[in-house]
């Protein structure tokens, strides 16, 4: 199936001489929801801008359902909405017009009952009146979000969606982007709190210093790439390894009272009966076990950090 | 999406408006206020020492003046904040974002600023009408003077707003160019009552042939030949035109 969206040797290099993007090839598949990760600086915010034509690539080409979105912006235009990282709207307008405003800007006819359903969806149909500066910092960032549906775009992006926000707004977007791709609208958002790239993402994509290091089916990155954790509850703490332990890559945590043991999820053979015997036979005993797997923060983590 | 996109220009333009109409009575009041003041001070105290101006009442010589001077720094002060506004307080991501031309936000934009300066003009030579006799001989000229120069500067002032980085820079050109030049430009007098080298002088200043086209209008004489006026009106309003095109297509103080 044709991307939805498809970049090539997308590049962005300031007069300063500063390279925001630096060759970035990327497919966006139709429906998904795509998370790009990075942290600040990285060249998330400029991708977007980029793709929603409010900074100027250096070179590469955008296309966006298959249209050319540098050379033929206005048919690429319409088919994306943009929440930007900043709550950034008239203040002093009301709720229902600002979305309306939008609407028309983006060269959809008036359409009374799709504005009032959208205002609905997004809880925010009893401010429809309001002014936009009479309401919390979390409405507002629902009329950022009204505004960029408005015109029932194909494509969502959404720049940091829950920076600043509360942890019950944070869950209420994370539903409200669901219901969104349920509709069939593709959503991609750029984020740093990787919980969130977590909890909703189909793929993500990493970004650093301009470069997309990588992009992966969520499941299958933290499949490839996440490791998987032992921990041992000792009944006696240890003050140091055995060196019949050398074979393991084992840790002393809490004082030597844990033994953790880190090991390849995807390994055909684990190490852990052997280190157990090993363990049984040093006359170490443990009280409790735990396992645990590394987060996609862990990968993220480890993938930035390997670059320096 | 293709066509002219109709919907985003009547946004735009909409939008604008209800600007002007949250501060409908600010925007009313002071036209009025000013050019009774003005008619006070310059047709009542000043004007009853002078007999006329070119066999025209010097009350009456003062409207056309008048009614340049507020169509001149109206069309720029709204032009300019309309899109310094969305600039300053980081809304303009929307503009740039939707599939709207640069042609049609113009439109937009400056058909809203010249529409709220049309309107002030109207008001200002409605409130004329209570102090002095007018006169005006060439109606549709007068008109269509109004809604060029209301175009043009509205232009001007869109130029102003996308320049300016900052509320000073907004205000510099208006405040330190257009209302000196204007005094200057024989809104209050004729250049022919100036002696040499002024009267010289006062040819450079464009104002000039803007208020003397608009004077033609009224009285059938001016300072300068009607043509002049035309010219350089519709000169000025191409060079604003492509000064804006050149804008959109460079991205100048728009686009990174």
């Amino acid at each position: 199936m044709q991307p939805i969206l498809s970049l090539r040797q997308v590049s962005k290099t300031y007069a300063s001489g500063h390279t925001a993007l630096d060759h970035v090839d990327l497919d966006i598949k139709r429906g998904e929801i795509f998370a790009l990760l990075g942290p600040n600086g990285a060249g998330k915010t400029t991708l977007i801008s980029i793709i929603c034509g409010i900074v100027t690539p250096s070179t590469g080409t955008i296309l966006v359902d298959g249209d050319d979105a540098i050379r033929h912006p206005r048919t690429a235009r319409a088919k994306i909405g943009l929440v930007p990282q900043e709550v950034a709207v008239d203040m002093f307008s009301r709720v229902g017009s600002a979305a309306r405003f939008s609407r028309g800007l983006f060269g959809k006819a008036p359409d009374a009952a799709y504005c009032d359903q959208l205002l609905k969806d997004l809880s925010l149909w009893d401010k429809r009146d309001a002014k936009v500066m009479e309401l919390s910092g979390g409405m507002k960032r629902r009329v950022m979000i009204a505004k960029a549906l408005s015109h029932e775009p194909d494509i969502l992006f959404l720049d940091e969606p829950t920076a600043g926000v509360d942890v019950e707004l944070r869950r209420d977007m994370w539903k409200l982007i669901g219901r969104l791709r349920d509709r069939g609208t593709t959503i991609i958002l750029t984020t740093h709190y990787i919980e969130e790239a977590e909890e909703m993402a189909d793929r993500v994509g990493v970004i650093d210093k301009g470069k997309l290091l990588l992009v992966e089916e969520k499941a299958t990155l933290m499949r490839k790439l996440g490791k998987r954790e032992l921990d041992l509850s000792l009944v006696e703490p240890l003050a140091a390894l055995p060196p019949e332990l050398a074979d393991w890559q084992l840790s002393l945590e809490d004082e030597g009272r844990r033994l953790r043991y880190t090991f390849d999820a995807q390994a055909e053979r684990t190490g852990i009966p052997s280190l157990l015997r090993t363990l049984h036979d040093l006359g170490i005993a443990f009280k409790d076990l735990d396992t645990s797997k590394s987060s996609l923060e862990d990968i993220f983590v480890d993938l930035v950090g390997a670059r320096g | 999406m293709s066509g002219i996109n109709f919907h985003g220009i009547r946004a735009i333009y909409t939008f604008e408006m209800a600007r002007t109409m949250r501060t409908l009575w600010q925007s009313i009041a002071t036209p009025v206020i000013t050019t009774s003041l003005y008619f006070i001070v310059f047709g009542g105290a000043i004007g009853s020492r002078i007999d006329s101006i070119g066999g025209v009442h010097y009350g009456s010589f003062l409207v056309p003046g008048l009614i340049m001077l507020s169509l001149l720094t109206q069309s720029i002060a709204n032009a300019s904040i309309g899109i310094y506004f969305p600039k300053f307080t980081g809304t303009v991501f929307e503009l740039l974002s939707a599939p709207i031309s640069a042609i049609e936000m113009v439109v937009g934009f400056v058909g809203a600023a010249a529409t709220k300066s049309v309107v002030i003009g109207l008001i200002i030579l409605a409130t004329s009408a209570l102090f002095v006799p007018l006169r005006i001989d060439h109606p549709a000229a007068m008109l269509a003077f109004l809604v060029l120069t209301s175009i043009t500067f509205s232009m001007f002032g869109f130029i102003i707003g996308i320049w300016a980085r900052s509320f000073e820079q907004l205000n510099i050109v208006p405040s330190l160019l257009v209302t000196p030049l204007t005094f200057l430009g024989g809104a209050f007098y004729s250049i022919d009552m100036l002696p040499q080298p002024w009267h010289t002088v006062s040819l450079f200043n464009p104002v000039v042939y803007l208020v003397s086209g608009f004077r033609w209008s009224f009285f059938g004489k001016g300072d300068v030949a009607i043509g002049w006026s035309l010219g350089f009106t519709g000169g000025f309003l191409l060079l604003c035109l492509a000064l804006i095109v050149w804008i959109f297509r460079t991205g100048y103080r728009l686009k990174n």
